[in-house]
Order: structure tokens, then C-alpha cells, then sequence
């Protein structure tokens, strides 16, 4: 007896936006090309029930400062020195396969010295010049700080159609509106919930910047620290911009690299249970599993820091959209 | 499907006898219906009925259990396709690969290791659930062997894997004891197999590479009173198998197809490149669906991510995991020891309380009301700011405890300092490490 099977298929009433990072000479940049995410209209990689045009993107943190005091061994010991120099770190980034480079802007250099608007313009100037790659630069999460950077850096680089962050609901106004002058794009940045979410997204759009420029960050925590919490919003979110909710349409940009290297288990290798296995093996395995988990809930971006765990989820990613 | 009040009213009798104690069929009906009546309680009703109200309550996918010595895997029953709808249920069964080609003592240390392992997390105990021995030579002998070893150092349940039935029944033979999983039956062979799992009482893989030839295959061992099923649908892939399972699980969660009702099993190692890559696509498997996943490997270094994605996944997202509030002692803490302020998420609790404890250093550690939230969440929702903060540590009467004035705030909320002081009078506020690992080095150097 032939069993009849129908392969069942949603048909949702909305689709995540298209946005595009970045721009080429012709579009008043410098980028070598640009890189659009969104504009799914089905769950994420469901290829049998409607389209995924653009994969997930990773792009590759760079920080303003030498983290080498501070990061673990297995991620110094992957990048050596150019850690001390945001140029050449963006550069050995792009040869290692980012789709982005994400500049995080420290609070003070090596020297304990504060960051100022000068120092955030030159480095994101070097970093521009050391790749082709469309930039998102996110400030040390102070307000006043944040602003007084990206203000800086949204002129420095006018016209490159950056990403600038993040805006939160407690600071968003002074940042939106250097990306409406300058023509860049924010991160509407909110801590793992839904309606937040959907509201800031709200307050930056009333301000007149337009939805094709909001890339939104839902937050996330890392494998064994509240990954569940994110996963389940982000799922939430597409959900509901499948059923055509406007204001949740953004594609996501989320940060696994930062949340899994700030784990014990990606942090420590001595003093913890053997049942933790080989250090460099779990830490990689801990960041690649958090961004894999990530993606499969509908990030559109994750911001990574291991070459090893970048190579392995873009290699996932690959597999994902092929057939 | 669940049927409602007024689908099962139609199948009652509808005279209004009252002999259930409800005073009308349709009010008895609505108890079925919210599950708070048994059909056993009407005398009256046909067994055509019957049959179709006890189909319409069978779980839609439904449970296997695989057993041994005590230990039991139970995959099924699943009633979403996300777990904020409700919650995932039943773990996803890790299980790693025993091929028969092993040396005799490789096969016993291996498995000897997998028994054996265990791991912390949050204060859950996290393990592997069983072994999946493979007949990887093809002969029953070598197979018999293999599965005799494995039980003679560890008492997991297993899955046992041929396609040959001969070799399969020389494995069972080797199974006393056990009620494992037998892999598979396919479009070839499944009577035989069908005749060893009804032998055994035993579960059994179907395997074929469509949905379709999978619920034709379901329907003949339905049909020939097996019933305790298990799919693999062959598509190995990272892209092939999410397509799969995602159908699987909405064919039988949406449209109610009980010849797909069956938890999924999954082998990553025959759909990845290298073990890294496998790694990846179990976790895929783990959080979309998939009821019983087959590891190539045992490498703590991989499975303990893996078991702590898996307990992340299926916690049920209804509860937020939290501890009570209150002061918790930490190595005996004495009158000088520090006194530090958290928040009530439990795994930002054992965070701070795993990292006090192996560090042998003592302190109170103030634990806030919350609700459950992470400091940096919390802080953002406004749920641990300087007020709640103060309350903490005037509720707990941790002045009374210890001979000084001082407190250690994490170091994320370092903004709420000078509210803070405003709060406690008295007491030095003073700024911890952002993350909790970094606490023992932060004390000795500052407290």
C-alpha cells in the first residue's frame, strides 16, 4: 500500500527586510562589496517551503585594543600578535574568512588611557583601509562614551554605509541621528525580549531612519549561560515577522564569540573537572555551538572570534544553503 | 489531535442518563475533553466510540523506551515544534558508536568510559544515555562478541545496528537484560526484523531514504503488531536532515499523520566531513528534533557541550530556573570573611557560588530577588538596581554576621555605586570582576 505524504508547507504573510551593509566606490564608499542580509520568507535554511536569499553572514571582532592581557590562550595563540593592531587583526580576519569586520571600540587602550573621538576616527580609518569588507563599528556600551565615538567615527567614514552600535532604549537618539546624517545603518540593541525588541525598533523608525537600516540585536548569552533565553526570542522574532508583524522584520546581528569566550569553560584549562575534556577543543566547540545553535533560531549576523569556529559554522552555513 | 469537547459529545450517547454523575453528556464531555473525567464512567458508550476516542488521546508521537539494568532513554511525545509554545519534553538520547572492529579491550574501555562518565552543570548531572554497537564486520560472531563485551563492563541501554538479521540475532543473543533499539529495519528485510523485535519486545529502527517509504514501511509493522517504532530517514546532511526532521515533526504535530508518529534517530558522523563538523550537526539534530542522535565518538571535549546545549534546549521555558533568595554560606565563612551580592538566575548563582567553592576561599554570598534574571538582564529591566540591592543586604541581616561594613557588587552594575552608598549608609560598596571567574584573583588581591 503507497502511503500518500504531503509535505507540509506554511504559507507565512510576511518576510524578514533586505538590508544592505556597506558601499562600493559607486554607491559613495570604499568597500570592495557590499553584503545584503534578510529577505527570507520562511524559517531559517527551510529551502522545500520558500526563499533564503542571503546565508548568514559571520563577521569577525577586532578590538581598538590589545586584548591579549585579558582573552584566553587559545584565542591569542590563534591570532599572535596582530592583536595589537586593529589593521593588521582586520586583515589577517578577512583572509580568514569574516563576511564583516566588527570594530569594538574599547573604553581605554592598553595604556589605561581614555578613548577619545580622534583615537576612534583613526582606528576605524586604518581599519577601513586594511580590508575590503563592510564595517560594523560598536561602541564600549557607556552612553556618553558611545556617543561621543560614533558621532566621531559616523563622519569619519560618510558614505560607507557602516553599522553603528549599539542603540538602546536608554541611548539611541544622538546615534540615529549621526547614521541619518552620514548614511549608515545602527544595531537596536535590547536585552531578550520581544516587545522590547519591537519597541525600540519603533522609536529609532519615528525618528525618520528608515526600517532598511536597522539591523536588530536581540542580545543573546552563551552555551550553559541563558543561550535557551535568546534562542527562544529570536525564534519568536521570526515568527512573528512571518506572520507579518512590520516591526519585527530586521534581520539579527548577535554576538556568540564575545558570550561563549566570557564562559569558564572557554575561559579556564586548568583546575576544572576532567569531565571538561581538552581546553582549546572545548572552548572552540563551545563557541561553534553557540553560534550554530544562534543561526538555526534565525541570526542573520554573528559576530565571532575563533578562526577555527568561524571556518567551521561558515562551513556549516555553506551546507545549509546548498541544496 | 486532541479532540474537542464537542467532537467527543458526538460520539457520546447523548441521552442525558447521568449515570457518569455529570448532569448532562455534553458537561461530561467538556470534562473528557479537559482530561478531568475518565470514558470508563459511561456505561453507554459504543465501542466504535471507544476506539476512536482512545486513537484521538494517544499522544501524537509517540514514546519509546529503550531500557537496561534500570537506565531508560525515552524518546517521544513531543507536542511542539518550538519549545516557548510549551517545552520540549524528552531529552534528545545521546548515544555514541561502538563499531565491532574494535580490538576487545578497545570496545571495553570505551564503553567502560561512556558508563562511567559523568559532569556538572548548574548542579544537574549530566550523562550519556547509551551505546550504539554496530556490526560494522558484518559477521554475527564478531558482532556477538562485541555486544557481550560491552555488557560485560557497563550497563547502558543499547542500540544494536545491522541490516542482516542473522547478525542482529546473534547480538540479542548477547542482550540479556536489555530492551534495546534495533537498527533497522528497511523495505528488504523488515519481516525478519519484525519477527526478532516481536521476539525481544523490543523497539525498532525503520529506515528508508523518503517519508513516504517510511510510513508505508510504519503502516505494514503497525499492521503486523509492532508499534514501538523509530525513524531514520536516511537524509544525512546538515541541509537534507533539518528538511526531514522539520516535515516529520510537523506531519505528525499539524496534520496528524500517525504513520510518522515516531521519534526521529540520527547518525551526524554519516552527514559530517570530520568530527568537528559532527559536532554541529548533533547540536542541529538536538535542538530540531531529532529523538535519539548517534555520536562517532567519545571525546569529553565534545560531549560535554553537547549535553549542556541539549539540557539548554529542553529546560522548560515556562519556569525560569532560579534559587531562593537569601545569604549563602560559602567553606564556612567566619565574622571577616566578604560579602558579596548576586542575582537569583541559578546559573549566575552557581557561576559565582562552583567558582567560591573550588577556589576553598570563604564568603556570604547574598543572593537577590531577581526573578531569575542574569545581573546585566536584570540591571536592564530594572530588577537589581541600588534599591533592591540595599534590601538584600538589610533582609538578610548580614550585619549581624560579620564584623565589618563591606560588600562587593558584580561588576557589571559598577554604575549603581554612588546610589548605592546612598542606600547603606555605613557600608563600603565595593566593585567586583565583571564575570564570576575572575572573583578568587579579584579577592586576594582586594579584599
Amino acid at each position: 500500500m503507497a502511503v500518500a505524504i504531503e509535505v507540509p508547507v506554511e504559507k507565512w504573510a510576511g518576510s524578514l527586510r533586505e538590508i544592505t551593509l556597506g558601499a562600493t566606490a559607486a554607491e559613495g564608499g570604499t568597500r570592495s562589496h557590499t553584503v545584503t542580509i534578510g529577505g527570507a520568507n520562511t524559517l531559517p535554511f527551510l529551502g522545500f517551503e520558500g526563499k533564503v536569499p542571503h546565508r548568514p553572514q559571520i563577521a569577525i571582532e577586532v578590538r581598538s585594543s590589545d586584548p591579549s592581557g585579558e582573552w584566553p590562550a587559545p584565542l591569542v595563540q590563534a591570532w599572535g600578535e596582530v592583536l595589537g593592531d586593529p589593521a593588521a587583526w582586520a586583515k589577517a580576519a578577512a583572509a580568514t574568512g569574516a563576511d564583516l569586520i566588527l570594530l569594538q571600540l574599547m573604553a581605554t587602550d592598553n595604556a589605561g588611557q581614555r578613548m577619545t573621538a580622534t583615537r576612534a576616527r583613526q582606528v576605524s580609518r586604518s581599519v577601513l583601509g586594511a580590508t575590503g569588507l563592510p564595517l560594523v563599528v560598536l561602541g564600549p556600551g557607556q552612553a556618553e562614551l558611545d556617543n561621543e565615538l560614533l558621532v566621531a567615527v559616523a563622519e569619519e567614514g560618510v558614505g560607507e554605509r557602516l553599522v553603528l552600535g549599539p542603540c538602546e532604549d536608554k541611548n539611541y537618539r544622538t546615534i540615529v541621528a549621526a547614521a541619518l546624517a552620514h548614511g549608515h545603518l545602527i544595531t537596536s540593541r535590547t536585552p531578550m525580549d520581544v516587545n522590547l525588541a519591537k519597541q525600540l525598533i519603533i522609536l529609532i523608525s519615528d525618528m525618520g531612519l528608515p526600517l532598511e537600516r536597522i539591523v536588530m540585536d536581540p542580545t543573546t548569552g552563551a552555551l550553559g549561560y541563558g543561550m535557551e533565553y535568546g534562542y527562544s526570542v529570536m525564534e519568536r522574532l521570526r515568527l512573528a515577522a512571518l506572520q507579518g508583524d512590520g516591526m519585527t522584520q530586521q534581520p539579527m546581528i548577535v554576538t556568540p564569540g564575545e558570550e561563549a569566550w566570557r564562559s569558564k569553560e572557554a575561559r579556564v584549562g586548568e583546575g576544572v573537572p576532567a569531565a571538561w575534556g581538552d581546553w582549546t577543543r572545548r572552548a572552540i566547540n563551545w563557541e561553534a555551538v553557540t553560534a550554530m545553535t544562534l543561526i538555526e533560531s534565525g541570526a542573520d549576523v554573528v559576530a565571532m572570534r575563533h578562526p577555527e569556529a568561524v571556518a567551521r559554522v561558515k562551513q556549516m552555513i555553506g551546507e545549509l544553503m546548498a541544496a | 489531535m486532541a479532540l474537542s469537547g464537542l467532537d467527543i459529545y458526538k460520539l457520546l450517547p447523548r441521552t442525558n442518563c447521568k449515570e457518569c454523575g455529570f448532569p448532562t453528556c455534553l458537561a461530561f464531555a467538556m470534562k473528557l475533553a479537559a482530561k478531568q473525567a475518565e470514558l470508563s464512567a459511561c456505561p453507554y458508550v459504543s465501542d466504535d466510540s471507544k476506539a476512536k476516542l482512545s486513537a484521538a488521546a494517544a499522544p501524537p508521537i509517540r514514546l519509546i523506551t529503550l531500557s537496561a539494568n534500570g537506565h531508560r532513554i525515552e524518546a517521544g511525545n513531543e507536542t511542539v515544534l518550538f519549545r516557548h509554545e510549551k517545552a520540549f519534553y524528552h531529552p534528545t538520547g545521546l548515544l555514541i558508536r561502538v563499531p565491532d572492529t574494535l580490538a576487545p579491550d578497545d570496545i571495553a574501555s570505551l564503553a567502560k568510559a561512556v558508563g562511567s562518565y559523568k559532569v556538572d552543570y548548574v548542579g544537574i548531572g549530566l550523562h550519556v544515555d547509551g551505546l550504539a554497537v554496530e556490526a560494522a564486520t558484518g559477521d554475527a560472531a564478531a558482532f556477538a562478541a562485541a555486544v557481550a563485551e560491552v555488557r560485560g563492563v557497563c550497563d547502558m541501554p543499547l542500540v544494536l545496528i545491522t541490516e542482516d538479521p542473522a547478525v542482529m540475532a546473534a547480538g540479542l543473543a548477547k542482550a540479556d537484560g536489555v530492551k534495546p533499539l534495533l537498527c533497522a529495519a528497511t523495505a528488504q528485510n523488515w519481516e525478519a526484523m519484525a519477527k526478532l523485535a516481536k521476539e525481544h519486545q523490543a523497539p525498532l529502527v525503520v529506515r528508508a531514504d523518503s517519508i513516504a517509504g517510511l510510513a508505508d514501511l510504519t503502516e505494514k509493522l503497525a499492521a503486523a503488531g509492532i508499534e514501538d517504532l523509530v525513524l531514520d530517514p536516511v537524509q544525512r546532511g546538515f541541509s537534507s536532515s533539518l528538511a526531514a526532521l522539520t516535515q516529520i515533526r510537523r506531519l505528525a504535530l499539524k496534520k496528524n499523520v500517525r504513520a510518522v508518529g515516531y521519534p526521529v534517530i540520527t547518525f551526524p558522523y554519516l552527514g559530517a566531513g570530520n568530527p568537528e563538523m559532527e559536532v554541529l550537526l548533533a547540536g542541529q539534530q538536538v535542538a530540531k528534533y531529532a529523538g535519539l542522535v548517534v555520536l562517532s565518538r567519545f571525546d569529553p571535549a565534545s560531549v560535554y557541550p553537547l549535553l549542556v546545549m541539549r539540557q539548554n534546549i529542553f529546560t522548560d521555558p515556562q519556569k525560569p530556573i532560579q534559587v531562593e533568595p537569601g545569604v549563602y554560606p560559602i567553606n564556612k565563612p567566619g565574622p571577616a570573611d566578604p560579602v558579596m551580592v548576586t542575582t537569583n538566575f541559578s546559573i549566575t548563582y552557581f557561576a559565582v557560588a562552583n567558582e567560591m567553592e573550588s577556589s576553598g576561599m570563604s564568603c556570604w554570598l547574598l543572593v537577590a530577588d531577581a526573578e531569575g534574571m542574569s545581573v546585566l538582564t536584570a540591571w536592564a529591566a530594572g530588577k537589581f538596581d541600588a534599591e533592591k540591592i540595599a534590601k538584600t543586604v538589610k533582609g538578610t541581616g548580614i550585619a549581624d554576621k560579620v564584623s565589618h561594613k563591606r560588600v562587593v557588587i558584580p561588576g557589571h552594575v559598577a554604575v549603581l555605586m554612588g546610589e548605592l552608598e546612598e542606600e547603606l549608609p555605613g557600608w563600603e560598596i565595593k566593585v567586583g570582576p565583571r564575570e564570576a571567574v575572575d572573583l578568587p584573583r579579584y579577592l586576594k588581591t582586594t579584599w
